[in-house]
């Protein structure tokens, strides 16, 4: 990746709140264009680093630039090139849809003569043209989401950071939401984003695994499964899940409890599922299924975290 | 500083405001309950004196006295009392203020050419209006006694004096113009103190730092539609003091309005420094009380005259900017100032405005934390 297509860099960056490191030395590079993902579960240090990138957030050290703009010293220039949507809804829940967008077209000094357009592209964008008048706090979970994205790109940045988008969002909500973020990407727009949703990571051109402040791995979706599960993963289906994962740690077996069903790490699926089956059998539990399955990003990182 | 944000922030905060019961209530209608309050409450003129008389004497003089108190208009005879130990008991149940006995000797003492004691008790558990009643009662016993000697009762002194401004020194007249200026100090600095601190707290704030709007072109944004609401509540209070408390306006409006324009840019600055301090609502509007109302009422020459006060108390007013304000109405009421004359306030006024200003712009960081 050369100079110009790095759209957001950075490297040791850390933040330190009392005697608690939040974000401990951190290095990343996002290409122009890219959907990055920022994956992590709460409180890894997720929002700490996209604030500090939007210049909401002093790094404690580090360096980096975004836009081509020093996170340290020139985060209002970094401001007008980027869109920024935070985790909790920030938009005025007492003003109209209307004048939430008039208001922030105000702020980032859309042209006179672009006004109107923008406006109507949120409004569409956001599904919402036909409530433009309606109080905010009246718009459920997945328009105000849309159109707190919206406001937050009138002035058409080239860089978006999206912290959690799609928190507390229904499921098609969440995959309209999607659908925008590719369409945006595909604009020449990069996009980093923050999630806790694996299916989500999976959309990701790539991703960075974050955990207690650390990146723990970095990579493609499909390159982090290859390259992170050397191993293979054996679902199982039984009735007494929980007792079948006592057993299985009992002997020795990485396994972890997926929805109905138990994921175990093993080195060898063939050799293995036959000495995992006997186990359950002796332990008077009711095997339902045993197979071999293509891991998913969520197996990947159960499996990061274990290791670190 | 770009206009175009100035402008979106003032219209922002404007349409809140408009929209909020509650803010629109403490903004338009609190100023005006305040004064109609504090105006009929505070008052220091003492007139409907209840009074008692026991009259031993029961002469045509005896009663002359008392239709003379009578027509004073400063005391009104509730009852003539029959027994002494009446008296004890008006005063004692508060139905009477005043008591006059009047001996059985009054009128023959005073054909006699005698001095004639007459017993006046005063209930002086509220000893302002005692005193005001002992000032009352000189003026009508001294009048009455002329008028039955005939003149020859001795006036050692003959004292004329002149009382300017406010001749008929009515307290309300200098009492209403100062009070709009305490109102006003209060209501400015509680008007937004909450604006900076509800967007931190409702979290809208952590959107508006995320984006190019200068610290500048915020708190400017956020005091232009205060400062209007601000001008109109001082509109209608001066209003309110010319046609509903009579008080005379000798002065410049003009002028009045300019200073005011001067005292509301300090007053609505030092709410928004509480606001940006305080970063919540519940503590930005305690604090906003204590800062504003306090001082102005006790320190701003509005009560108490600054020049009784001791000398380190009479150096703190110097830094309130309630007492300028005070001094300005005063003058422009009562005396008919001009900006002259008000040079010293003026200048100090504009001095807290700007320092307040730049203040809460220092201190304002557009960041978390």
């Amino acid at each position: 990746m050369n100079h110009i297509e790095t759209a957001v860099e950075f490297s040791g960056l850390t933040r330190i709140f009392g005697d608690f490191t939040a974000v401990d030395q951190i290095s990343l590079a996002v290409g122009r264009g890219e959907i990055f993902g920022f994956l992590g579960p709460n409180g890894a240090g997720k929002s700490t680093t996209i604030k500090m990138l939007c210049g909401l957030l002093t790094p404690s050290a580090g360096s980096g630039t975004v836009g081509g703009f020093n996170i340290m010293t020139e985060a209002e220039e970094i401001k007008k090139n980027i869109g920024y949507m935070s985790q909790k809804f920030s938009l005025y829940d007492d003003l109209t849809v209307e004048e939430n967008i008039n208001f922030f077209s105000g702020i980032y000094r859309v042209p006179r003569e672009k006004k109107r357009e923008r406006k109507e592209w949120v409004l569409e964008m956001a599904g919402i043209a036909d409530r433009r008048g309606a109080l905010t706090k009246t718009l459920s979970g997945g328009f105000k989401q849309r159109l707190a994205l919206g406001c937050a790109i009138l002035h058409e940045p080239p860089i978006i950071f999206l912290d959690e988008p799609t928190s507390g969002v229904d499921p098609i909500s969440r995959r309209n939401f999607w659908r925008l973020i590719y369409a945006m990407s595909r604009e020449g727009k990069t996009i980093f984003v923050t999630t806790h949703y694996m299916d989500e990571a999976e959309y990701c051109d790539r991703l960075a695994l974050i955990y207690r402040g650390k990146i723990i791995a970095e990579g493609t979706p499909t390159a982090l499964k290859q390259e992170y599960m050397e191993r293979d993963v054996l679902e199982i289906e039984v009735e007494q899940v929980v007792d079948a994962l006592e057993v299985l740690e009992q002997s020795g077996i990485e396994t972890a409890i997926f929805g109905s069903v138990l994921h175990a790490t093993v080195t060898d699926a063939g050799q293995e599922s036959q000495r995992i089956r006997e186990s359950l059998v002796k332990a008077g539990l009711k095997v339902v299924r045993i197979e071999k399955i293509v891991p998913s990003l969520e197996d990947v990182f159960v499996t990061l975290i274990e290791v670190s | 500083m770009k206009l175009i944000r100035v402008r979106a922030i003032a219209k922002k905060e404007l349409i809140q405001v408009l929209r909020d019961p509650l803010s629109l209530a403490m903004a338009f209608l609190m100023p005006v309950i305040l004064l109609l309050i504090f105006g009929y409450a505070i008052t220091m003129d003492v007139n409907n004196l209840r009074t008692v008389v026991y009259d031993l004497d029961k002469s045509s003089l005896s009663r002359e006295l008392v239709a003379q108190f009578r027509e004073s208009g400063y005391f009104t005879i509730v009852t003539i009392l029959d027994r002494p130990s009446d008296v004890d008991a008006a005063l004692d149940a508060n139905r009477g203020q005043v008591a006059l006995w009047i001996p059985a000797d009054f009128s023959e003492n005073l054909r006699r050419g005698k001095v004639a004691p007459l017993q006046v008790v005063v209930d002086g558990s509220d000893s302002n209006t005692a005193t005001i009643a002992l000032g009352y009662l000189e003026g009508v016993t001294e009048r009455f006694g002329q008028r039955v000697t005939g003149g020859i009762a001795r006036a050692p002194i003959d004292a004329r004096v002149r009382v300017w401004y406010n001749p008929e020194l009515k307290s309300r007249n200098y009492i209403i113009p100062g009070l709009i200026a305490v109102i006003m100090a209060v209501i400015a600095a509680l008007l937004t103190s909450l604006t900076i601190a509800r967007e931190w707290e409702r979290g809208t704030m952590e959107q508006l730092i995320a984006t190019p709007v200068k610290t500048t072109e915020l708190i400017a944004g956020k005091l232009l539609p205060y400062f209007f609401i601000g001008f109109i509540d001082v509109a209608v209070s001066v209003a309110m003091t010319v046609f509903i408390f009579d008080v005379p306006l000798r002065g410049s409006l003009l002028l009045l309005a300019f200073l005011t324009s001067l005292f509301l840019f300090g007053g609505l600055s030092l709410g928004i420094l509480i606001s940006v301090v305080a970063k919540s609502q519940l503590v930005a509007s305690q604090i906003a009380m204590v800062v504003s109302f306090l001082p102005a009422f006790l320190l701003s020459g509005f009560m108490y005259a600054i020049s009784n006060m001791p000398l380190p108390l009479q150096n703190m007013t110097r830094i309130i900017p309630a007492r300028y304000f005070v001094a300005i109405l005063k003058g422009i009421f009562l005396k008919g100032s001009t900006l002259r004359q008000l040079a010293t306030e003026t200048i100090l006024l504009t001095i807290f405005g700007l320092l307040t200003f730049v203040l809460s712009v220092r201190k304002f960081k557009k960041r978390i934390v």
